[in-house]
């Protein structure tokens, strides 16, 4: 029987697979931030332990820094920032530091500096590194222990995971986008649906995608519940990285695209599980609820409780619906909406810049409505500047800000207001998770581009251009 | 890490499903270079008012509950963030152990790095249970990581699973760090075996 893609990376990585024992799995590339990582340097501090790898570690800061320029820098932000500069040098880790060229959002930026590659055991103290498995690399988020494992052993233990293919097949329609999919994928299949799995997500629809659509969806994939989410790599995923800082050259990379092009799942593998997804019919997706498989599609309403099996999902869609502010049935359209929100590891990278700019463009943001893009990265930031998607936006009524996580999380100073509805490009629209009392909507760039100016949520397929 | 093996003491009910580890603690108390501290943090938008005194409404300010040592919970509990902040605050506050249907893998893994135990029960029992804890909250449950079982209030048992080799390690206090740096020829042997990565 043949393999898939997800079985031939973990089989290359067993580094020792003994009866009644976790197996151990060597890590090639370790990715860290200035929040889950002191307490993992601490760790291997009390132990006297070193780093073992430390070339195969890479650092930048991302979550606690401002994205604006403000004169002083809140003191745990400064101390957590401090804390990565020290243990960065004292152990010999590269570090992406916001003082550089190179930094940003840790999930943008390693795609970008080609550290991320095809086949590889990717590992962060972040659960959005499923986004690395655009690249058919096995990548996933670690906790805080797992980090100092990973720094003083540079492998991990692990039960292995089932199989999951999702099969997307058909056209996108025009205004329906990668962020449409993964959200309708969690709708269907539920914000557990995917615990204890590796997704691959398949057919004619994924192959058509460019690799910034690609990590948005893998992104999601523990919004699903799934660890990791995989793609085969190809010949999109090899015109991405050519080139790349880290990236093999010369022979070296002709070597590798021939190893690379052996990944992807044989014909006659089986998966543990399947779903199958019809790209042709899915429609702009919005969330309503407190998770993120609470979503529908924008033409559609909010669920009514009494059409639900369950008791326990009843009461859990009524709590939602009364943190939300919202109610049973209510048509998505016409949802008010107070920030706009266009960042994230989901959703910040220039061709999300790009497809928001162009609905943007000639329009104004309508006047309750505060609305910020975060770049993913310096780079992201530096080319849209180039393209003039700066102006774009800043003429729009737009604020352009720094490289960062910035409003995903609120760990900086973008923090929503109680109660307020945030139109977001983001993954998670946990209670609170924008700013303590906020009200998240989630949704693609170009939709979170049309509830900007509309100041609503509105089907971004009648501002098409 | 401190052993686990036998939980006797009363219980919290959580009736939620994917309570995720933004509600278990919100990412602005995730801005400390330490462990500690972590316990005020906890559930801290469910808590706390936004005067920051204690909402009566919730289940952990109800006195009745006070020095309960298990949370039972409802499915895909800790799901989200990879955030071990969770699992810390979790334990600071007091707690030992969680009782739910399901877990998000990541907040699972943390909770066995830090002998804190999460039990898989089935949803039919934690319905039961959400039902008799909130009739008397004075309920004592047995958590018996020997034996792998739960007594539930009407001393039935029920048998739950984890992995024996886990099950070992929580039951000694052994970490995993340990036995990973016991691997040692193996790493290096498989690291010999093979080509660098090219991103190295």
């Amino acid at each position: 029987m043949g393999k898939t893609l997800f079985e031939k990376v973990w089989d290359r990585h067993v580094v020792s697979s003994e009866a009644g024992e976790p197996t151990v799995i060597y890590v090639d590339a370790h990715l860290i931030h200035e929040v889950t990582s002191p307490q993992a340097f601490a760790e291997l501090r009390s132990r006297g332990l070193g780093v073992r790898r430390p070339e195969q570690t890479f650092a930048t800061m991302d979550h606690a820094i401002p994205t604006r320029e403000i004169p002083l820098w809140p003191d745990d932000a400064q101390a957590q920032v401090g804390a990565l500069r020290d243990n960065c040098d004292q152990f010999g880790i590269t570090l992406w530091d916001i003082k550089g060229d190179v930094q940003g959002i840790v999930h943008v930026v390693a795609p970008e500096m080609g550290v991320t590659q095809p086949g590889m055991t990717i590992v962060c103290g972040d659960s959005h590194t499923s986004t690395h498995g655009a690249f058919g690399a096995l990548a996933f988020g670690i906790g805080t222990s797992e980090v100092a494992h990973v720094l003083a052993a540079q492998c991990l233990m692990q039960e292995k995971p089932k199989t999951f293919a999702i099969n997307v097949e058909g056209r996108l329609a025009p205004g329906v986008t990668a962020k449409d999919i993964i959200l309708a994928i969690i709708a269907k299949n539920g914000a557990s649906g995917g615990v204890g799995h590796v997704f691959e997500y398949r057919g004619s629809t994924i192959r058509s995608l460019g690799m910034a659509n690609r990590m948005t969806i893998c992104n999601m994939s523990i919004e699903g519940g799934a660890r990791a989410g995989m793609i085969a790599p190809d010949i999109t995923t090899y015109e991405y990285m050519y080139g790349r800082p880290h990236a093999p050259t010369g022979k070296a990379w002709n070597d590798a695209v021939v190893e690379w092009s052996a990944l992807a799942t044989d014909d006659d593998a089986v998966f543990d599980r399947s779903l199958d997804i019809d790209a042709g019919a899915l429609e702009p997706m919005v969330t309503y609820g407190t998770n993120p498989g609470m979503g529908v599609p924008v033409t559609g309403a909010v669920p009514q409780g009494a059409d639900l099996e369950d008791d326990q999902q009843r009461r859990d869609l009524e709590a939602a619906l009364d943190y939300m502010g919202l109610v049973q049935g209510q048509p998505m359209q016409g949802q008010h909406v107070d920030i706009v929100f266009i960042g994230s590891c989901t959703n910040s990278r220039i061709e999300d810049l790009r497809e928001a700019a162009a609905i943007v463009e000639g329009r104004r943001v309508a006047d309750h409505v505060e609305a910020l893009v975060v770049p993913g990265s310096k780079a992201v930031k530096a080319a849209a500047e180039e393209e003039g998607l700066d102006r774009v936006f800043a003429e729009a009524g737009f604020q352009w800000r720094g490289a960062g996580c910035s409003m995903c999380l609120a760990m900086n100073d973008d923090k929503a207001g109680a109660g307020k509805y945030v139109a977001s490009t983001s993954n998670r629209n946990f209670r609170g998770r924008q700013g303590p009392g906020s009200r998240s909507l989630l949704m693609s760039p170009i939709m979170a581009a049309a509830a900007a100016v509309e100041g609503q949520v509105v089907d971004v397929r009648g501002m098409l251009r | 890490m401190e052993k686990v093996d036998l939980i006797r003491a009363r219980a919290v009910p959580l009736r939620a499903d994917n309570v995720d580890t933004d509600q278990i603690i919100p990412a602005r108390y995730l801005t400390a270079i330490t462990t500690d501290g972590m316990g005020d943090g906890l559930f801290a938008s469910w808590r706390y008012l936004d005067t920051g005194e204690p909402n009566p409404e919730f289940v952990l300010n109800n006195p009745e509950y006070k020095g309960a040592e298990i949370l039972v919970a409802g499915a895909n509990f800790g799901s989200g963030s990879s955030r071990e902040h969770a699992v810390w605050a979790l334990s600071q506050y007091g707690f030992k152990c969680v009782l739910a249907p399901s877990f998000g893998d990541i907040f699972y893994n943390n909770s066995l790095k830090n002998g804190f135990l999460p039990v898989v029960l089935p949803k039919e029992a934690i319905d039961a249970l959400w039902d008799v804890l909130e009739g008397d909250p004075e309920t004592q449950l047995w958590v018996d990581l020997r034996t792998q079982n739960v007594r539930m209030p009407d001393q039935q048992s029920l048998h739950f699973e984890i992995d024996p080799f886990r099950r070992d390690c929580l039951l000694q206090g052994l970490d995993d760090l340990g036995f990973l740096l016991a691997k040692e020829d193996q790493i290096a042997a498989f690291e010999a075996g093979r080509d660098q990565p090219a991103a190295a």
